[in-house]
């Protein structure tokens, strides 16, 4: 059912692209960066309601950046399907033997991992603006964490990009999807500051979860208890694989 | 043992009949063209049998795998040279080369053995470690082509190798086809447009036109079978009476005679022009000047369909092609 060479081939072929092409490295972490130099020094004196007085701003929102670079990253992942699609390379895929199911294993394990390094190189970066780093565990607890979230958006990027076939069609959607799902999240505030109904939303969106769980273990504080956060990201994450996988299985290869 | 049988092979996209109840079959070993004009529906055929595309009717049996019963198996058996490119332009030749090894889950041995053995099939060992980014087309087609072959298909599928590349390279890609068949004994299944690239290869060919077979023949039977040689002949004195007299010859198929010029239409041309200098000679005419026109594949083929560029009629039968065309090419 799996073939862990193929799964081995797809992360080893993202592993090279991402090696080689150094501008994606420098602008992935681009925006993050802009945000939280300007956010974390910006509101730096400012009290927000709803964040502990002992937790400074900045700590509150390396976390939120985190989610937020991890997002991106991922959810964009299915544009390389996409470009694949295009120059002809996902039928050269498909029509090997290995299972769907290991093909989409191997795009997800791919992204995931640059995700990871990105997200890493981030939270280096943050210690300029004085965040203080986590000790190892907390680092290896949050590295989990967003692995978690890195798969929840992959997953949703790739479903995606087995319905709209073209780049233009499919940029659209996810910047569609992904800026409200960024600002929903409370990476940048307490989601409870928003008024009722868009909280509701909130509630609805993964990342809220994701954030929150990197806050608890990163700094000490969450909103919900660690347990639940990582609950309904795993239930997030099993379900959303299995959804694309169901999409790559029964969708046209062509 | 054939190593594909197709029989009764229908493709409907709507109401849109692209492959119109197709049944044939390739010898073990065979070099088996398919030709037609564009988007008769040959490469509808090749994805259905290559397992990328369900048929809406009929099976194809491939090395004894039914398509549709174990799709995995099939394409496990099977080497695919798409007619659009399909390399990952930002990895180098080996590194595709190697890609299709591992998805095809070869060991490393044997894996790092064939990726030699194939980049000197095709020779392009220089630019194995070069980005395919910077190959030239013909170097792009020449990699696939190595990379359909490393996990040793019995068949091996070429949807128009050679389009859209200069002459030389053509030559030099069929040479390498040509070398495959003897080397490998692989089946080889090559669609094609191209008249002379279906006469040089193919040990047998299927002239397709609107998703059905209209002829299926070796190349020399179908050209000998729908249009013989020509032979024209400009001559003076008495041309009416040597008329007369080769009109009675029963190897004459076609006699056409105006002022001074004689067109006979006859099977094999080179052993009958001296018969005809003959005849000529013995009833006092003077032949001034003779030309042989031997028939070619896209005589037959133009005989065989009625018309050589279909495509550009305009009519909503050609939109509807081309827009299916454009759908599968993304």
């Amino acid at each position: 059912m799996i073939q862990l060479n193929a799964v081995y081939m797809l992360w080893l072929r993202e592993m090279i692209k991402y090696v080689r092409a150094k501008s994606r490295m420098v602008a992935a972490v681009a925006m993050p960066v802009f945000m939280l130099v300007f956010l974390g020094l910006g509101f730096r004196r400012v009290e927000i309601p709803g964040v502990p007085p002992e937790i400074s701003y900045i700590q509150y929102l390396v976390p939120g950046i985190l989610g937020m670079t991890i997002l991106f990253s991922s959810a964009y992942a299915g544009m390389g399907v996409i470009m694949d699609r295009q120059y002809g390379f996902l039928k050269e895929v498909m029509v090997t033997p290995a299972s769907r199911v290991s093909i989409v294993l191997g795009m997800i394990a791919g992204t995931a991992t640059t995700s990871l390094i990105q997200a890493s190189m981030m939270m280096l970066l943050s210690v300029f603006l004085g965040f203080q780093l986590p000790d190892i565990l907390s680092f290896a607890e949050a590295l989990l964490i967003m692995l978690l979230i890195s798969v929840i958006f992959i997953s949703i990027g790739l479903t995606l990009s087995s319905v709209f076939r073209d780049l233009h069609g499919f940029n659209m959607i996810i910047n569609f999807i992904v800026f409200p799902l960024f600002l929903l999240s409370g990476a940048l505030f307490p989601v409870a500051n928003l008024p009722g109904v868009i909280q509701i939303l909130s509630y609805a969106d993964p990342l809220t979860y994701g954030v929150d769980a990197l806050r608890g273990v990163m700094i000490g504080y969450s909103a919900f208890p660690l347990i639940l956060d990582i609950g309904i990201l795993l239930l997030c994450a099993v379900s959303m694989v299995v959804l694309s996988g169901y999409c790559f299985q029964n969708g046209e290869a062509l | 043992m054939s190593s594909i049988s197709v029989h009764n092979l229908t493709k409907k996209f709507g109401d849109f009949v692209a492959v119109d109840n197709v049944t044939f079959s390739v010898k073990e070993g065979e070099l088996f063209g398919l030709l037609g004009p564009n988007g008769a529906g040959k490469t509808t055929i090749i994805n259905m049998l290559t397992t990328l595309l369900a048929p809406t009717s009929g099976n194809a049996v491939i090395v004894g795998i039914d398509s549709k019963m174990d799709p995995d198996k099939v394409r496990n058996n099977i080497g695919i040279i798409f007619q659009d490119p399909s390399l990952d332009l930002g990895l180098t030749g080996r590194e595709n080369l190697k890609f299709h090894a591992m998805m095809y889950n070869i060991g490393r041995e044997e894996r790092d053995k064939r990726i030699v053995e194939v980049l000197a099939v095709v020779r392009l060992e220089d630019k194995a470690d070069t980005l395919v980014e910077y190959y030239s087309g013909g170097m792009k087609r020449r990699l696939e082509i190595a990379r359909g072959l490393i996990h040793r298909p019995s068949v091996l599928f070429l949807d128009e190798p050679t389009l859209g590349l200069d002459a030389q390279t053509r030559r030099s890609i069929w040479d390498y086809i040509r070398n495959l068949k003897e080397e490998y004994k692989t089946s080889i299944v090559l669609t094609t447009h191209y008249m002379e690239e279906a006469d040089y290869l193919c040990d047998r060919i299927a002239v397709i036109d609107q998703g059905k077979i209209v002829a299926l023949d070796t190349p020399s039977h179908l050209k000998s079978l729908h249009q013989g040689d020509r032979i024209t002949l400009t001559v003076s004195g008495p041309s009416d009476e040597l008329v007369a007299i080769l009109r009675k010859k029963n190897w004459i198929r076609e006699i056409v005679s105006e002022n001074e010029t004689i067109t006979v239409t006859v099977s094999n041309g080179e052993s009958i022009l001296p018969v005809l200098f003959l005849a000529a000679h013995s009833c006092g005419v003077l032949v001034r000047s003779v030309s042989l026109h031997k028939p070619s594949l896209e005589d037959v083929f133009i005989s065989l369909t009625g018309a050589a560029i279909r495509e550009q009629d305009g009519s909503r039968r050609a939109a509807m092609r081309e827009k299916l065309r454009r759908r599968m090419m993304r």
